[in-house]
């Protein structure tokens, strides 16, 4: 291994290319960095700041930061562990998350990351922010309740599938939302179609499939098999 | 049929560019009122966007609306200046004369009343605006009036002149604004250096950014110089930042109003040092009624040939164009700034690259302050040495304050970097005892009486301008209250810390002011400082709880004689969660109320 292009996370040294995200190099190593709008498949959009890093000292969005030589990034101390549990805490209450009855529990990244950072309680008031759902796609209905703004699906639509279905719109937390391209707003007037890449990205509960609920019972799904640490480093 | 004509000729103005898509929006609203479903689904069509993308920028902006908003929309300032000088009584008593709610739109869809954040009219408040034309001054006798002309719906155009007055209070001049420049003269002495010759002076000037970060303005433009155009159709582009959206801050109004010459022309010089052809001023959509008189500068510098082909009969082609922000204080931040010129909502971007090699439409850019530009023609004009001798040895120059809140004479103040703000309050007569001094707006600093010997420079005290002044009856735990919702109004949503984080410090603020705080609220407020000063995804969000954290500091007896207790206390309130009954029924005598158990 060359001594040029390596970096420390918490104290272990990561070879990287040049060019490379620290996310990416750690990816490559085989190293969890606590993430839910980063995917590897598409460019890092460094929303919800799981990712966060201390790099030489200083917080930093791992997702978007090159690596470099001569960087020195905490990612598993107490203190970044503790800011990510309360941005987890922050996203459950903003949103409704009914885990005990959503389809994609055991599925879902958002609940898997909880887990694995411990979180117990939401900790927060919740919003209660009302959200309707859009059942109005022949296929595929879309429950904004659970919506974590990540954008995934806006990037899956427009990147993979050419289609422009969703885009990120309006401002701040009672604002942003995803916006259906149709006049009547609504996804059965667009030509989403299931098999869409957008269809399958979605890491909570927002894009399910309709007629296939609980298709595989709870307590045998991804992450009850393997917590989402161990896969999502895996990929 | 007359809308789709109407949508068509903004859509043809605009030569169907999408990247115009603001101008568009707005224009079109200006047209037909609002933004109707089937009218974003035609400028989609006109500008080839999906529509999604569309509605995306317009919902975003405060300014637009994708709702019927009524024939007259009014928008009271809420800046905490605005509240000390009681437009909370103020449009409670409009609404009343309306039969109205704020925020909702009258049974008959003539009116809505609302507030909006600063409009940038501190020392003549309390400001409005009606139908985003900015309104001063505002006192019952105008309440009851504007009630009246609004019920008999009198157009807008003929109410008052009287009103939509807005006085410049220049309170004390020094260089800058004493300039004694004639529109050219400070181009013309740049032409004589050659574009490298004037980087050199400006770098020698020590001129720094005067929005608030105070990066070295020789440096950006060398940057943005060296910086090599990308992609088919390479270009350079200067941009002015006049979206001046921080609280309590009206110094570039001023500027834009008595001194426009300077500022275009501190946007021809950075053309010339950077090598640019076209320059955009991006202007906060408060100020929109400054729009003609800003044109008309233009135009005549066009004929003055101080703009356009062969500037001053050298080689050098440039000109500018004016944009309109629509209610959003992040498109302050640069990178933001540049998305919104873009057609986007302004979401700031991810950093690096920076503007000066990636900026507008992927071009390098170089985003000026509107005073920045004003003072580098000082620099063009007098020399880089000249300039550094005035301010401190690390902040060359003067400073443009906006001081309003407390005092006998607010207004503008123009200083020496270094002042006390002793000094200032002196000068602005500051009533009573002087109980805090919000510098640079509600992301800047509080400070307490004990520090009014600090300076205003970039060794002690940065600062964009702001600077409200609150005298001992004022109570600053309100103050902090006023700056936590600001934010939360602001937040771009983006990021989860700010998105989320302003809206949980906004409620734990609402919890200590109905009375049910405890010591564990005001550690909360803490602990989402910590988290929000680190990982948020820009300034806003880093600064938010600033106003907090320093009240907290150095105001906590503000914040404990509210607490409840020392402990924990619940938000939930049992009567309170009656008032939607009470109010359904109309009752509230004291068999609708139910005493919480304590």
């Amino acid at each position: 291994m060359s001594d040029q292009n390596t970096f420390l996370l918490d104290g272990e040294e990561i070879p990287f290319v040049p060019g490379q995200t620290i996310m990416q190099a750690a990816q490559a190593a085989g190293k969890y960095i606590p993430h839910l709008c980063w995917h590897p498949e598409f460019k890092p959009h460094g929303s919800c700041k799981l990712c966060t890093v201390k790099v030489n000292g200083r917080f930093g969005s791992s997702c978007t930061m090159e690596a470099a030589t001569g960087q020195n990034v905490e990612n598993r101390t107490q203190e970044l562990d503790d800011k990510r549990r309360t941005l987890l805490q922050l996203l459950f209450v903003e949103g409704n998350h009914f885990c005990p009855s959503c389809e994609k529990s055991g599925n879902c990244l958002l609940q898997a990351t909880a887990y694995d950072l411990g979180m117990m309680t939401p900790h927060f008031d919740h919003f209660y922010p009302d959200r309707p759902v859009d059942a109005s796609h022949p296929d595929v209905m879309l429950d904004f309740n659970r919506c974590i703004l990540c954008s995934l699906c806006v990037q899956a639509s427009e990147l993979a599938d050419k289609k422009f279905v969703f885009v990120m719109g309006g401002r701040g937390m009672r604002g942003r939302k995803i916006i259906i391209n149709s006049e009547s707003g609504k996804l059965g007037d667009t030509d989403f179609a299931v098999g869409d890449r957008a269809a399958s990205i979605c890491p909570v509960g927002v894009i399910l499939r309709k007629r296939v609920g609980f298709a595989v019972p709870y307590g045998e799904r991804t992450y009850d098999k393997a917590p989402g640490s161990a896969l999502e480093a895996a990929k | 049929m007359k809308e789709d004509d109407a949508i068509l000729a903004v859509l043809a103005r605009h030569g169907n560019d999408g990247s115009r898509l603001m101008q568009i929006l707005r224009e079109t609203q200006e047209a037909l009122g609002w933004l109707a479903p089937e009218t974003i689904t035609a400028i989609a069509r006109g500008v080839n966007w999906p529509r999604a993308k569309v509605e995306g920028t317009a919902a975003f902006y405060s300014f637009f609306h994708t709702r019927p908003r009524g024939k007259y929309c009014v928008l009271w300032s809420d800046n905490i200046t605005d509240r000390m000088l009681g437009n909370r009584d103020l449009m409670q008593a409009m609404c009343a004369k309306l039969w109205l709610e704020p925020g909702r739109l009258s049974e008959d869809g003539l009116v809505s009343v609302n507030t909006t954040s600063c409009t940038g009219m501190c020392d003549q408040g309390p400001a409005l605006l009606v139908n985003y034309r900015a309104v001063t001054r505002m006192d019952m006798a105008r309440v009851e009036q504007m009630a009246e002309l609004i019920r008999n719906q009198v157009p807008v155009e003929q109410w008052p002149a009287e009103w939509f007055r807005v006085e410049d209070n220049i309170r004390r001049k020094d260089a800058l604004l004493d300039h004694g420049l004639v529109p050219g003269e400070a181009l013309a002495a740049a032409m004589e250096r050659g574009p490298a010759g004037l980087i050199d002076e400006i770098k020698a000037s020590g001129l720094r950014g005067r929005g608030g970060a105070g990066f070295s303005t020789g440096m950006k433009w060398e940057f943005c110089r060296n910086a090599p155009g990308n992609g088919d159709q390479p270009a350079h582009y200067v941009v002015c930042n006049a979206d001046e959206g921080e609280p309590g801050t009206f110094k570039d109004r001023v500027l834009l109003t008595s001194h426009a010459d300077l500022v275009f022309e501190g946007m021809t010089l950075a053309g010339y040092a950077i090598g640019a052809q076209k320059g955009l001023m991006y202007l906060r959509g408060e100020y929109r009624y400054m729009k003609d008189a800003l044109e008309a500068v233009l135009a005549r510098r066009r004929d003055d040939r101080l703009l356009g082909k062969r500037i001053l009969d050298k080689d050098f082609d440039f000109d500018i164009e004016i944009h309109f922000g629509a209610g959003a204080y992040v498109c302050g931040e640069e990178s933001a700034l540049i998305e919104s010129l873009e057609g986007k909502p302004g979401r700031p971007r991810i950093r690096p690259p920076f503007p000066v090699t990636h900026g507008y439409l992927n071009q390098p850019t170089t985003v000026n302050n509107v005073e920045t530009l004003a003072a580098a023609c000082l620099v063009a004009r007098h020399g880089g040495a000249w300039y550094a001798r005035l301010g401190t040895a690390k902040s060359a120059g003067t400073k443009l304050l906006s001081v309003s809140g407390d005092v006998e004479r607010p207004g503008i103040y123009e200083y020496p970097f270094g002042v006390t703000v002793r000094q200032v309050l002196d000068d602005a007569g500051a009533t009573g005892c002087v109980q805090g001094v919000q510098v640079s707006g509600p992301s800047g600093v509080t400070l307490s009486a004990d520090e009014l010997d600090r300076r205003i420079c970039f060794e002690d005290i940065p600062t964009a301008g702001a600077f409200m002044v609150f005298d001992c009856t004022r109570d600053m735990f309100e103050v902090a209250r006023n700056f936590a919702h600001f934010f939360a109004h602001e937040s771009c949503g983006f990021c989860t810390p700010c998105r989320v984080g302003t809206q949980v410090v906004a409620r734990l603020m609402d919890k200590l002011a109905t009375g049910h705080g405890s010591q564990y609220d005001i550690d909360e407020m803490f602990k989402m400082h910590r988290l929000m000063q680190g990982a948020s995804h820009c300034g806003l969000g880093n600064s938010a709880c600033n106003p907090l954290f320093d009240t907290l500091n150095k105001f906590r007896p503000a914040y404990e004689r509210r607490l409840k207790s020392l402990e924990y206390e619940p938000a939930f309130d049992l009567d309170a969660a009656l008032s939607q009954a009470r109010q359904m029924t109309g009752r509230d005598d004291a068999g609708a109320h139910l005493e919480n158990a304590e």
